[in-house]
């Protein structure tokens, strides 16, 4: 854990619960904090990663009581309570998740930095789908039952997770592997 | 030779593919320290000048920030050789976004805070940050990137221009492009005594190990760089860049480990980007479209503390047939940030010109495209005269042909309409040269008969580990599983940047040396000591070698577009990029560099620009909201193929390299279909709705 010497007096800091990875966390953070730096700083949960700090790069993704979000665009304050699952607790134990399995089998990455929050997006956007959660591409009408996943499906609902090494065409591949 | 299944050419899975996908690998922001320090950069607000005052007492007012650094109190540096690492050295202010300050704080939150609290006052002065054609400062450069030649002249140009049937001269434009890789620059730096060691996002940590000692006066054995996992650099990693200076510099002066993390609007100032380019083409032919005359003429600018000449005219001298050529560079500084490597340098931007002016010439001439091109197809490289150690771009201009169904395309502009969208195909030729450089590196049996490999080089996700390993496997003639490939630190052998398109030529020589030495002597010993047995390899003599060939990959990419004539929309269709690349050693990883370079071409064509701010003196475009790089939306289903090339004029494994080629000419072929959808040519990429919508 980062020291914390000089930081922050009673009055800037807020105690907080969440869970992480299954893992019940207590910490007292400055309230500036995103959940990314949490994560990172902290929890030292690299995975998530930094890309723009802004929500326009997606490589910060991780679940949030099951939805995706940036992780840098929430203050870690905002988050007490919740359970988080990041890159880091997909896997079951040595048996990794199959969207993880789907991108090694594509070669759905090149540097691997926007792969973490690819990942995240991926599991959410396939149970986003299931639950039939239309998108801008589904055709007019509210969809009965899971929307399919064809490649424009993917391209829309993966469209907040840039990647700069242009994976795209393997990721929607991965993507569409593990919906079905 | 071997009855073993061969490893390389074959399709192998990226070695450190699980700590990717589980999140368990680590860039040089992931390591933090207990102890560890956080710094942040604050940029100059002026575009030219000096500071003249520096207050940092409300930053220091908070007990979490430890220092503040300006140039009243940074470490002396000594020269170095790269002048936009002379960080908080001086008063002097040569761009907006140069890094004036630096705090250092417990906290990231803390630091960041201070970064916004620190006053700096300035003398500003006028400012001038806008290229034009007639730019008064234009002068000739001693040579362009990459030891070209500025200026080159064989025959005679302007007679044989002017006797020309067909003439075709136009002024392509392209803009500032940024490299922007997802990890935006970082390092983490500590100091042991007077050793220096830094973890930094890099495309060549042998590189950053010299640069670094040179400037902090050690021992290059006194500085340690680590580049285990590298978020993308795309050129813009190929140097060091301030980050790690400044995090060494705050290291030294804190005694603790520092992490610098550039933000990612910070970026666009101090992280280079390719230079806009101004490029005036004039294309001379006979009737039956067999080029005469051919002169390439680039305008382009650099920064006032640093010259770096984008050489975008070096495509044209080796291309086409040309017997009375002209290419020339002109270059002139501004008060703005530094350009250096992106993507394909030179090539990229050149190509987008002669690609589309050929185009043109093909349609001045009544010849389809591909035509004109098998009719200016060069016996020998027209600039030097050497023969070509391998040249298939004719026959990827024709597996391309066929792939694609280009026999089936009408020539006549706006002929097809599909509701308010017009439907276009174009098609363009991609090269890149074929470089190498000197690398180290060493092989080693160990007793339980696995082989250590090691060289430094940097897998910036071009999967090079992968690759590396199978080239020693197959010089072994070992199956993949008993190779350790160690890379990405400056405590193994010494090894060329991941750039150039060179790094698995380069690496991949020094390793097949290496492992050859090995074999050899593990073939005069029964079992392998307990010691272990040793090869090193220095490939410094070997990478002077091929010269007397003129050696370049080259590739055919052909579009289909569709642009909404009520939008101005360009949307791309199709994309098929067919390439000669010598011998493809990792199908799986050679399709995704393909894949991406073409990508990265597609953004340059629709999306990608940075804009001078003519008030402020920087780019308007500094985040991933300004600056658009193609999402997973605008691209469509990419098709690659490549042709089976040999090439005994190459290295051991016969290969050219991949990384960058994807990149060249894909803009050209997406623009030349937006001209066959609409009739209207662009001329200054990129092609975004405002720029076709007035002529639809």
């Amino acid at each position: 854990m980062r020291s914390t010497e000089g930081t922050g007096c009673a009055d800037t800091t807020t105690a907080l619960t969440l869970h992480i990875n299954g893992e019940r966390q207590e910490r007292t953070v400055d309230n500036r904090t995103s959940l990314l730096d949490l994560l990172r700083e902290d929890l030292r949960l690299t995975g998530a990663k930094k890309g723009c700090d802004h929500g326009q790069c997606g490589a910060c993704t991780v679940l949030l009581d099951g939805r995706r979000v940036n992780s840098c665009l929430l203050l870690a304050v905002a988050a007490d309570g919740t359970e988080v699952t990041t890159v880091e607790g997909l896997a079951d134990g040595d048996a990794l998740h199959p969207l993880q399995e789907a991108f090694l089998a594509h070669d759905g990455f090149q540097c691997g930095f926007c792969t973490p929050g690819q990942i995240c997006s991926g599991v959410a956007a396939i149970a986003e789908a299931a639950e039939g959660w239309p998108s801008a591409v589904t055709p007019d009408g509210v969809p009965d039952g899971p929307v399919e996943l064809s490649g424009g499906e993917v391209r829309e609902r993966m469209s907040g997770n840039i990647c700069r090494c242009g994976a795209y065409v393997n990721i929607i591949d991965a993507v569409r592997e593990a919906a079905r | 030779m071997t009855t073993l299944p061969r490893t390389l050419g074959a399709d192998t899975a990226r070695l450190e593919g699980r700590e990717k996908v589980t999140g368990t690998a680590r860039y040089a922001a992931d390591h933090g320290h207990p102890d560890g320090l956080f710094a942040w950069a604050v940029p100059a607000t002026i575009a030219r000048g000096e500071i003249t005052g520096v207050d940092t007492g409300a930053a220091l007012a908070d007990p979490a920030v430890l220092t503040v650094l300006t140039h009243e109190n940074a470490p002396r540096l000594e020269e170095g050789v790269d002048p936009t690492l002379a960080v908080l050295q001086s008063p002097r202010v040569a761009h907006r976004g140069q890094i004036v300050a630096l705090t250092v704080a417990t906290s990231l939150e803390a630091a960041r805070a201070a970064a916004g609290a620190v006053r700096l006052d300035y003398t500003s002065e006028p400012h001038d940050v806008l290229l034009g054609l007639d730019h008064p400062g234009l002068y000739a450069p001693e040579e362009a990137n990459g030891g070209h030649p500025a200026d080159r002249e064989r025959g005679d140009f302007d007679t044989a221009y002017d006797e020309a049937a067909v003439q075709h001269d136009a002024v392509y434009e392209t803009p500032p492009l940024h490299n922007h890789p997802m990890e935006p620059h970082a390092a983490t730096a500590w100091w042991e005594g007077e050793r220096l060691c830094l973890y930094d996002s890099s495309q060549g940590s042998s590189t950053v190990q010299q640069m670094l000692a040179q400037l902090f006066g050690l021992g290059p054995e006194r500085v340690q760089v680590t580049s285990e996992h590298v978020g993308g650099g795309f050129g813009s990693k190929g140097t060091p860049r301030p980050q790690a200076v400044l995090a060494a510099m705050a290291a030294r002066v804190t005694g603790r480990p520092v992490t610098l993390a550039l933000a990612r609007q910070q970026l666009a100032a101090v992280t280079g980007h390719r230079a806009p380019t101004l490029q005036r083409l004039r294309l001379g032919a006979d009737r039956d479209g067999r080029i005469q005359a051919l002169a390439h003429e680039i305008v382009t600018q650099s920064s006032a503390i640093q010259e770096f000449v984008e050489q975008a005219a070096a495509p044209s001298r080796t291309m086409y047939v040309s017997p009375h050529s002209r290419t020339t560079h002109r270059v002139t500084r501004l008060d703005v940030p530094t350009p250096s490597w992106m993507r394909a340098p030179g090539e990229c931007p050149g190509m987008y010109a002669l690609e589309s002016a050929m185009d043109e010439l093909a349609l001045a001439c009544g010849l389809d495209p591909i035509e004109l091109r098998l009719r200016n197809e060069p016996d020998r490289e027209p600039d030097s005269g050497r023969p070509y150690s391998s040249r298939h771009l004719v026959e990827c201009l024709r597996e391309g042909a066929r792939r694609f169904g280009w026999q089936h395309r009408d020539p006549a502009v706006q002929g097809r309409r599909d509701g308010r969208l017009l439907l276009g195909t174009g098609v363009a030729a991609s090269t890149y040269p074929v470089m190498v450089s000197p690398c180290r590196a060493e092989a080693h049996a160990r007793a339980d008969g696995l082989i250590d490999v090691r060289v430094n080089a940097t897998d910036i996700g071009t999967g090079a580990r992968t690759v590396l390993a199978q080239i020693a496997a197959d010089a072994l003639r070992m199956p993949l599983d008993r190779v350790r490939i160690h890379v990405g630190s400056s405590k193994l052998p010494e090894a060329p940047v991941a750039g150039g398109s060179s790094g698995t030529s380069s690496w991949g020589s020094a390793v097949h040396k290496a492992c050859e030495g090995l074999r050899r002597q593990l073939a005069e010993h029964d079992e392998v000591p307990e010691t272990g047995l040793t090869a090193t390899a220095d490939t410094t003599e070997e990478a002077k070698r091929g010269q007397e060939y003129a050696r370049h990959a080259y590739g055919a990419q052909f579009c289909e577009v569709q642009v909404d004539t009520a939008t101005g929309e360009t949307r791309v269709r199709r994309l098929l990029g067919v390439f000669a690349t010598g011998r493809i050693l990792n199908p799986r990883t050679a399709r995704s560099q393909f894949l991406g370079g073409m990508t990265m071409g597609l953004g340059m064509a629709l999306t990608e620009h940075s804009t001078v701010d003519r008030e402020f003196g920087d780019y308007a475009e500094r985040d991933l909201a300004m600056y658009h790089v193609p999402v997973c939306a605008d691209v469509p289903d990419i098709d690659v193929h490549w042709l089976d090339e040999e090439d005994p004029h190459l290295n051991p494994m016969g290969s050219k390299g991949i990384g960058e080629i994807g990149i060249v000419g894909t803009a050209a072929a997406v623009t030349n279909a937006v001209h066959h959808a609409t009739g209207v040519r662009i001329r200054a990429l990129p092609v975004t709705p405002d720029a076709l919508l007035p002529h639809l």
